[in-house]
């Protein structure tokens, strides 16, 4: 399978177009994670479980992303700066869809 | 002042694996930890989950895990001081360490380990402005008083576990208690939930949803919180706010330590013995990072062992020590205990 672009925006506001795989099973959490785009121990604290809120980000591209969780609802609703438009990173799989996909990291919290 | 051996920063499940290690070598540890209890990421984060990658475990859960490292450690009588945040390092003129915590606790060791994870783990606060002004005047992250509360109001915001517990509690303690929080479900235990039901409807409790807290008013302490719902913003009298929304590990004052910090770890010399550019502090588990570091459990383990060894040599330079195999050396604890493997009876055959 082929990598797709994703473009993200980190805490800085400088942006990034990175290849992801769509066949090793990551999220956009875990991409950010990879190519490094916010420090060590500001994302992905709880290791993609929905429980920390620190891979928020704001989806503003319009693809269509699959529904949020019970979960997801649930950590949303206590993490801080959510937007109409915000996602946890984790819960979002990388998938050939996903092709031209735009986020922006929340502030760390 | 705490005297020992190897004084310990963070107890999660590499802090506690080494006092093992260490007690082999008959050296006696301390651990310092910023959370009430045991087990770092594992006891907070998801005790109640899997883990399926420590050896010889196919499935273990996390809390599993660290109750069964209490157990092994317990032959070497550890001393804890938890709920404290080390916060400075001082090296005396003999060579060992004092470190105090942020109450005042003050430890002395010739070896200090830092095992602090991902860091101590703080509460997260809501951005809300002015809220740092009120810390300590009526705002509080931690309940760790309920007495506090006594007659007073009180308003809890969030909505997980925590929220809810305090909720119920406090509704025995103080003169009125609020409950804020930004959705109409609550992502607590079900009877949590259900108790917090049953005493909305007793009028014990006053449920303020879907809304948030975005201002607190007040001269010297906190009078009052301004709330959002559905667009609309109202004051609520109160005299504390106690905001519940987890908590998130940061370095913290080991950062300002001197030592070589990389990616927010502390960087230590991998070829040897876990050392940090200060002789005599080492680093181990997830606070540490060398080339082609891996944040897991038994990585934790491996570079505690390592560690304790050099630390053996640094407190007795002038005697060698060869590893003992546990099946063959067995463990002796300080408290009198000895666990060894059975000998093999030889008896004649007649
Ligand atoms: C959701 C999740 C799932 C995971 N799953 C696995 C898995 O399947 N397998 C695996 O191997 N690993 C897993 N991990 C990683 C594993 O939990 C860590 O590698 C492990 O906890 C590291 O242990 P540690 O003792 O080094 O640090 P931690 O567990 O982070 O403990 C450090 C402790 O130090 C304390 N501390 C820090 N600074 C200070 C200070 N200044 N003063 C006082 N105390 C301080 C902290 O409060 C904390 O309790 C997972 C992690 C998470 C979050
Ligand atoms: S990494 Fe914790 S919620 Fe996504």
């Amino acid at each position: 399978m082929q990598d797709i672009k994703i473009t993200i925006i980190d805490r800085e506001g400088e942006e990034h177009l990175v290849d992801a795989p769509t066949d090793m099973n990551m999220n956009v959490m875990e991409i950010v994670r990879s190519y490094e785009l916010a420090p060590e121990g500001t994302i992905g604290v709880c290791g993609g479980m929905a429980m920390c809120a620190s891979c928020q980000c704001y989806v503003l591209s319009n693809h269509e992303l699959p529904k949020k969780s019970d979960e997801e609802e649930a950590m949303l609703a206590e993490a801080f700066y959510v937007e109409d438009n915000s996602r946890l990173g984790c819960q979002i799989r990388i998938t050939p869809q996903l092709d031209g996909l735009k986020v922006q990291l929340a502030p760390e919290s | 002042m705490i005297n020992t051996d190897i004084l310990i920063i963070g107890a999660g499940p590499t802090g506690l694996f080494t006092v093992f290690e260490a007690g082999l070598l008959k050296l006696k540890c301390h651990l310092i930890d910023a959370l009430p209890q045991a087990g770092g990421q594992c006891s907070e984060i998801y005790p109640k989950k899997p883990i399926y990658d420590i050896p010889a475990f196919p499935e273990i859960l996390a809390g599993e895990l660290v109750d069964n490292l209490m157990k092994q450690i317990e032959p070497f009588q550890p001393g804890f001081t938890l709920g404290e945040r080390a916060e400075t390092i001082d090296k005396q003129e003999d060579g060992t360490f004092i470190v105090t915590t942020n109450k005042g606790t003050k430890h002395r060791a010739p070896v200090v380990a830092i095992a602090g994870g991902l860091g101590s783990f703080e509460p997260r606060k809501p951005p809300i402005a002015n809220i740092v002004k009120y810390e300590d005047h009526g705002v509080e992250y931690i309940i760790r008083d309920p007495e506090m509360y006594r007659d007073k109001d009180v308003v809890i915001a969030g909505g997980g576990d925590s929220a809810l517990d305090w909720s119920i509690f406090l509704t025995d303690v103080a003169k009125s208690v609020t409950l804020i929080h930004r959705r109409n479900e609550f992502r607590g235990a079900l009877d949590s939930v259900e108790k917090v039901q049953e005493l909305k409807n007793l009028g014990k409790i006053e449920l303020i949803t879907p809304a948030e807290v975005v201002d607190i008013t007040g001269t010297e302490k906190v009078e009052a919180v301004s709330v959002k719902r559905n667009g609309e913003i109202f004051n609520r009298p109160c005299d504390h706010f106690i905001p519940l929304f987890g908590l998130a590990p940061k370095l913290g004052p080991i950062a300002d330590w001197g030592l070589e910090i990389e990616k927010n770890a502390i960087k230590v010399d991998n070829s040897l013995d876990y050392q940090t550019n200060i002789p005599g502090i080492y680093a181990i588990g997830d606070v540490n990072t060398y080339p082609g570091k891996l944040k897991l459990i038994l990585c934790g383990f491996h570079e505690a062992t390592l560690m304790c060894q050099s630390a053996y040599q640094r407190i007795h330079p002038d005697k060698r020590y060869v590893m003992k195999y546990t099946t063959v050396g067995g463990v002796e604890g300080f408290d009198g205990s000895k666990k060894e493997a059975p000998k093999a009876v030889v008896k004649a055959i007649e």
